[in-house]
């Protein structure tokens, strides 16, 4: 069986169980309440897979990737609402618009040593958000913008298509993600993480690549934000503050830096513990920094790191079930967790 | 006339404000001078001191006698608590990748601002921080509060003797030597890790002195009120070269200016972004700051 031919089986696995999964949503097996939990669970993943990009694979710590997903939100209502541009188009727009706002902060930060990007995107979050109370005509103010259409008005299939754009979306950005990652460019952006000075000795372009896995790494945020406003329907400014950011650094933390099926994993998870543990009120807010602070001591490598901070790979399993020895160069993998 | 009288009371305000973010700004550039760590929980140390002193406060009564006084238990307990954070939190990382310190240092900041909030005695909602009765002394149509005086003379107090510590005693020319060569300095016989600890014990006093007179000057005090002047005290040490003593004081009093003149004159809701336009105008610039050296990477 060729490279090719696994790719496609790849391919028709991943399409497979997302139609079930669709399925089992619009038959309502799985029920309103846990399709709403994971598809705000599938947005969380996919901006912890752009933040593990910057922060786990290429080792620069990001602090705002609520800022981000605000600007790709309100960017995306703004262009629907204000500029009547379908759907589709204007998340793009939005998640573009994001990267344009991380290649801007990536200019001056990136030059130097990682610590500065921390404080610059933690100073990044905070000002969107002020600005966006500020700008009541396009955002509504503090009071939150209201009323965006959302990806379908009928109001039996709004919950199952909002679900299938999340998760189609989760399986484009984790396919690209694996293969980018994969690639020589991937490699690169690894090597920064490792020795940066080591790095830039052996002729890799270090401002470059890191400019990119950052402007990628907005485009995610954007994008997840993008999905999220027409989700929602409402959108305010409060919702992006510097907690959400935190959040997101816990999912990538937990489920392992520099890990994508980690991310998945944690970001479902940890999703799902904050419904669990909705009675705790505010006593969940302490929770978080301590998972943080036990993570980083005791097991920095995240939960995947228990398990040899290996990927799950579709293309491996594939491969083992027909009998052909694992080739990892050639094959076109995909980390198809969905 | 007017504008000149304006230009020097606002000034004058910003002299003020910049003093404490100098104070805070000092603790910042010590520890990353010492350890290449960015304390993100260095602006939450400023809040515990300001709620250390309102309770101490509220139990006395507010005299000038007592708030002077209140600095002591304030800046005591803060010590204590910036040398268990060290112990317990940092101690363990100080071997890896200098981002999970990072990431440690946010899960300690957020850790002190949600259990500030989940305690019952202190709790979400803002509280109003004693103060003594304002009383202005004008001078040439400039008028300066006795809690601006208060501010100053705090400030030089503790400035001048952190200086003495740093440039004249023993253990002030260990953290000097650490902070130039941690390797060396351990094979010299300097206790590093006792520097390490005594650094926090002195960033996190000045940070509680900075809590009590920035609540002094802005009588509301809540969970969350570190972040911002944190997130300034940072920029101010950036902004004079971090790891520079002299710095730190200079970025603070220019950021502090900065501030109150955008406030004065171009508009209040500016002031927030002028900081981190000033963070990223000196990154373009001159990233070692206006007092700090160059430095070349080693391998």
């Amino acid at each position: 069986m060729s490279t090719k031919k696994t790719a496609v089986v790849c391919f028709l696995v991943v399409a497979v169980v997302l139609l079930l999964l669709y399925t089992l949503v619009a038959l309502r097996i799985i029920d309103e309440y846990t399709s709403q939990v994971l598809t705000v669970a599938g947005i969380n993943v996919i901006i912890a897979l752009g933040l593990n990009l910057i922060s786990g694979f290429t080792g620069q710590l990001a602090l705002g990737h609520a800022g981000f997903m605000a600007v790709g939100a309100y960017t995306t209502a703004a262009l629907v609402m204000k500029l009547n541009v379908p759907i589709f188009p204007a998340m793009l727009g939005g998640a573009l618009m994001a990267a344009l706002f991380g290649f801007l902060i990536g200019l001056p930060t990136l030059r130097l040593r990682g610590d500065y990007l921390a404080i610059v995107t933690l100073g990044f979050g905070e000002i969107i958000r002020v600005v966006m109370i500020n700008l009541p005509k396009l955002t509504g103010g503090p009071a939150g913008l209201k009323g965006i259409p959302t990806f379908t008005t009928n109001f039996f299939w709004r919950p199952v298509l909002s679900f299938a754009m999340v998760y189609f979306t989760l399986a484009l950005v984790v396919v690209f993600l694996s293969n980018l990652l994969k690639s020589s460019h991937g490699k690169a952006i690894i090597s920064i993480r490792e020795d940066e000075i080591a790095a830039n000795a052996m002729g890799i372009n270090v401002f470059y690549y890191k400019i990119f896995a950052f402007t990628l790494s907005a485009f995610i945020g954007g994008l997840g934000g993008a999905l999220y406003a027409p989700f929602f329907g409402y959108l305010s400014p409060n919702m992006f503050n510097f907690q959400k950011s935190v959040e997101f650094l816990i999912i990538v933390v937990l489920g392992g830096m520099g890990n994508l099926t980690g991310t998945v994993l944690a970001g479902i998870g940890l999703t799902y513990l904050q419904e669990i543990l909705r009675f705790l009120k505010d006593y969940r807010l302490v929770i978080y920094p301590v998972i943080l602070i036990i993570v980083m001591i005791f097991q920095p490598s995240g939960v995947m790191g228990l398990f040899g901070n290996r990927e799950f790979s579709l293309t491996a399993i594939i491969n083992k079930l027909i009998g052909k020895s694992p080739n990892r160069e050639k094959s076109a993998d995909k980390a198809g967790e969905v | 006339m007017d504008f000149l009288q304006q230009f020097c009371q606002q000034t004058l305000n910003g002299m003020s404000l910049g003093s404490i973010y100098a104070l805070l700004a000092l603790g910042y550039t010590m520890v990353y001078g010492i350890v290449q760590l960015i304390n993100f929980a260095h602006g939450d140390i400023l809040m515990v001191g300001a709620f250390v002193s309102y309770f101490v406060l509220s139990k006395w009564g507010i005299t000038p006698v007592t708030l002077m006084l209140s600095f002591l238990p304030s800046m005591l307990f803060c010590l204590t608590l910036g040398v268990s954070m060290e112990k317990v939190c940092y101690k363990p990382l100080r071997n890896q990748p200098r981002i999970n310190a990072l990431i440690t240092a946010i899960g300690v900041s957020f850790l002190l601002e949600n259990g500030a909030r989940v305690i019952p005695a202190i709790g979400p909602n803002p509280r109003v921080f004693p103060t003594l009765p304002v009383v202005n002394y004008a001078w040439l149509g400039v008028s300066i509060s006795r809690v601006q005086l208060l501010i100053f003379m705090v400030a030089i107090v503790l400035m001048l003797l952190l200086n003495y510590i740093v440039n004249f005693t023993k253990i002030g020319k260990a953290m000097r030597a650490v902070s130039y060569d941690k390797g060396a300095a351990y094979l010299m016989g300097i206790n590093v890790d006792r520097v390490i600890s005594f650094t926090f014990a002195l960033g996190s006093s000045l940070a509680a002195a900075a809590g009590i007179l920035f609540a002094s000057a802005y009588p509301q005090i809540e969970p969350y009120m570190g972040i911002m002047p944190g997130m300034k005290a940072f920029i101010a040490a950036v902004l004079g070269g971090i790891g520079s003593i002299p710095g730190a004081v200079l970025g603070g009093l220019i950021l502090g200016v900065a501030e109150t003149l955008t406030k004065g004159f171009l508009s209040s809701q500016l002031s927030d972004a002028i900081a981190f336009g000033l963070l990223i105008l000196i990154l373009v610039v001159k990233p070692s700051g206006l007092l700090g050296k160059p430095m070349g990477e080693k391998v």
